[in-house]
């Protein structure tokens, strides 16, 4: 191995007296700003074209799982989160096929395009979840394949030669449907957010939402957000993740009056008022999906697609991840937080100051 | 230097492994879709994720954009102002000396902002490049400084508790070299230094100070340039033309490398208006003007059409490649001896295994060899102590026979006084009896007894 430590040292101790050998160049932290403004155009602005250009071409992933009893609605929702018949409903089922004895983890990917802009979805199925007699630990499942996710990036990130794009199959998302009893929380709906709102970006919904009236379902919201915060459950949108003002006043409307989103899902389309609209005929009405005064699907779309999929993502590269890798990497080694994994035999970095965050 | 020759072979397998990938696109991505379980669907209705770019971009607005420049050139060569023109500020900088004694380089970071957008640009100089008599260590500095920040990137990688994401990447996006307008050829230092950052770093040559060149000499010079630069097998900067929307001006702008510009930030009336220009007594040399000079082009390449690609080369080429190298340097594999996949985290074990052990070892052999040293020192003092002991034994017994010799002596002293007083004291009564008689010898008796 080239230099040593001390040699650095002695460097750094003659630089004051002598012009040293190597000099060793330094890049200062904090950034000068300017006084005065660009006298003129010059273009630097077009990086948000490019960028935007190259993400277009190299598409996006993304990945959803659903988790909650059967019959709760989660096929038909996916289905209508993303218009197309993304998941195979299981009403199809009868009840002579044997329901399976544990939780299974089916996970079905497909490509969709929209305005040039390419998307790789993965809708993770959770068959199986909370419908036997004796339901415990039956988040363990989908709590491994969470970790066996991260464990594979993580695999992936740590070779020598590395991918030019690792592919993701990290669950960015999971929606948990919570059942409309209307009085409270399960304990298994507790159960298993508490264990996996760590882990991985939960986002409670409210099944079947029109068997509610409007004020049974505000109740119902209010009774399940006092739970999870008396529970200590952080669902996304995190509050510790906050980044700025705009961020946090934005995020606290949506915590405090939207979620969780009471949310009724369908495929079929109905003609209503001369349109047609997606919806569910039933003998007083026709509910209709996407309308703000019948459920909250709407809501839920533009939350999780149009507005917060990119920060979903993040959430779960930058935090959810980091935080498995350094416990990974922690347990294994038995390494002090902080050091680095190959602290004791990669030499260290010459004397450039290393910019840390501040 | 033999880790040189492997980055280089490696460099080139990847560009050729890239421009054979790139037109082969459409059917890679059908097979993979069928491996991986995937199928296209069509959608009824507008989902809304076309937004996705746009959700993107903007987060990378809230966190601004890293762009740094390495300026390679000699003293006096224009580095300075062309930047300034560049980026149409005037960065504070003093003219340098022409005699520094090494080769240093000099890092200033700025951050500016154009309508939403906030660039943090480091703009890096090489201070003295050139001006030594033996101009032999001069690159090295630069190669050592662009592996530096390779390192500290790395070394950031590889922490456990690692905050990536608002990480100040200090890493040289594009290294501009500046070529002395001769007009003849590259010089020998300019080729060393290109050959030893061409696989770390973009680089893009310009002829600087071009108002010296005339249009017909400038062709030539160009075309000699580049088939220099081929024949000794450079890897420059190539603009990318696999974006349909920018393929043909990047392509024709490959055919304009390398780039002449002039840099000016004076101001001098041309027509109705203040341009930039340099004014000479036979004419005004206009930076912005196509026909003077290829500023322009080179503002346009380099700001406005692949400044992210140039980031993008940098991340997942050169520091890929300076991130292997480093690991397999240090012995880690991806693949055991038996070509079974090998983990980093098992290469590690080993190393770890190995590393303790071997501490143990050398603990085991420094406790034997002070085992040793304890026992030796402690028979030589033994030694010594028994020596003294016997000194002093020998020492006594001599002290003790002189002793008594001398109380031999004494007594015999002692009895001889005893006898010669004894003989004294008769022989003095003899006298006193003789000399009874006579009167005359009694007075002299009793003046010898007074006498006594």
């Amino acid at each position: 191995m080239s230099k040593g430590l001390p040699e650095t040292r002695t460097d750094a101790a003659m630089s004051e007296l002598v012009p040293e050998p190597r000099p060793k160049p330094a890049v200062p932290m904090k950034p000068v700003s300017i006084n005065s403004n660009l006298l003129g155009y010059i273009g630097i602005d077009t990086i948000i074209e490019q960028m935007r250009k190259k993400t277009m071409k190299t598409g996006f992933d993304f990945n959803i799982m659903v988790v909650g009893q059967s019959g709760l609605g989660k096929s038909t929702l996916v289905n209508t989160l993303f218009k197309s018949q993304v998941s195979r409903k299981a009403s199809s089922w009868n009840r002579e096929e044997k329901i399976p004895k544990t939780v299974e983890i089916k996970a079905i990917g497909h490509v969709i395009e929209e305005g040039g802009v390419k998307m790789k979805l993965t809708v993770i199925d959770t068959p199986g979840f909370g419908d036997q007699i004796n339901n415990e630990n039956c988040w363990e499942p989908i709590e491994k394949y969470i970790n066996e996710q991260y464990e594979k990036f993580l695999k992936e990130e740590v070779n020598i030669a590395r991918k030019k794009r690792i592919p993701d199959t990290r669950v960015h998302c999971c929606l948990y449907f919570i059942s409309p009893t209307g009085h409270s929380l399960r304990p298994l709906d507790l159960e298993f957010m508490k264990h996996l709102s760590k882990v991985v970006n939960i986002i409670p919904v409210i099944a079947k939402a029109d068997t509610m009236t409007l004020e049974e379902k505000s109740e119902f919201k209010q009774r399940v957000r006092k739970e999870l915060e008396v529970n200590g459950i952080e669902f996304y949108p995190q509050k510790e993740f906050d980044e700025d003002l705009e961020d946090k006043t934005e995020n606290d409307k949506i915590r405090q009056e939207s979620m969780p989103f009471a949310v009724v899902g369908s495929d079929k389309e109905y003609q209503v008022n001369g349109k047609r609209v997606l919806g569910r005929k039933t003998p007083w009405g026709i509910i209709e999906v996407e309308n703000l005064n019948h459920c909250e699907f709407a809501l839920l779309r533009d939350f999780v697609i149009r507005t917060h999929l990119q920060d979903l993502k993040e959430v779960t590269h930058n935090i959810h991840y980091e935080t498995y890798r350094a416990k990974r990497l922690n347990d294994n080694g038995g390494l002090p937080p902080g050091e680095g994994l190959l602290g004791t035999v990669l030499p260290p970095v010459p004397a450039t100051p290393c910019p840390t965050a501040e | 230097m033999a880790s040189e020759v492997a980055r280089h072979l490696l460099f080139q397998s990847h560009m050729a492994a890239k421009t054979a990938g790139m037109p082969s696109q459409l059917p890679d991505s059908e097979q993979n879709q069928k491996k991986d379980n995937t199928r296209s669907l069509t959608m009824s209705g507008h989902v809304g994720f076309e937004s996705l770019p746009d959700q993107l971009v903007n987060r990378s607005i809230q966190q601004g954009f890293c762009f740094n420049i390495l300026c390679v050139g000699e003293t006096g060569i224009g580095k300075s102002t062309l930047i300034d023109t560049l980026f149409n500020t005037n960065f504070e900088d003093h003219e340098s000396s022409h005699f520094y004694p090494h080769v240093r380089l000099k890092a200033q970071t700025y951050e500016l902002q154009e309508s939403n957008v906030r660039l943090k640009l480091t703009i890096v100089n090489t201070v003295g490049f050139g001006d030594q008599i033996n101009k032999e260590e001069s690159y090295q500095p630069i190669v050592d400084y662009i592996d530096a920040q390779f390192e500290a990137y790395l070394q950031e990688e590889l922490k456990i508790k690692r905050s990536l994401f608002n990480y100040h990447d200090s890493r040289i996006h594009v290294c501009l070299y500046f070529i002395s307008p001769t007009g003849h050829s590259l010089k020998t230092l300019d080729l060393l230094t290109m050959k030893s950052l061409d696989s770390k770093v973009n680089i893009i040559p310009v002829i600087a100070k071009a108002d010296a060149i005339s249009k017909t000499e400038l062709q030539k010079f160009k075309i000699k340039l580049m088939s220099e630069l081929v024949s000794n097998g450079v890897q420059i900067y190539q603009f990318p033309t696999d974006d349909e929307t920018i393929a043909k001006i990047n392509a024709s702008m490959n055919g304009h490398l390398p780039f002449a510009v002039v840099g000016s930030m004076d101001e001098v009336k041309v027509g109705n208006k203040m341009v930039k220009a340099r004014q000479y007594p036979w004419g005004i040399v206009q930076v912005e003007n196509e026909n003077h000079c290829d500023f322009v082009k080179l503002r346009e390449m380099l700001l406005c059409t692949n400044m992210e690609d140039l980031r993008d080369q940098t991340h997942t080429r050169h520091y890929e490649l300076y991130r292997r190298c480093k690991l397999e340097e240090l012995g880690f594999t991806d693949v055991g001896p038996e070509h079974e996949p090998l983990s980093l985290q098992e290469t590690y074990e080993a190393k770890r295994h190995e590393f303790y052990g071997e501490r143990q070892r050398k603990e085991e052999e420094m406790k034997q060899t002070f085992v040793q040293r304890v026992k030796e020192k402690e028979a030589m003092l033994k030694e010594a102590e028994r020596e003294l002991q016997a000194k002093f034994e020998h020492l006594k017994r001599v002290h003790q026979e002189e002793r008594m010799k001398l109380e031999e002596k004494r007594r015999l002293l002692e009895e001889e006084i005893i006898a010669f007083s004894k003989k004294k004291a008769t022989s003095e009564i003899h006298q006193n009896q003789s000399f009874m008689v006579p009167g005359s010898s009694l007075r002299k008796d009793k003046d010898r007894k007074k006498s006594y």
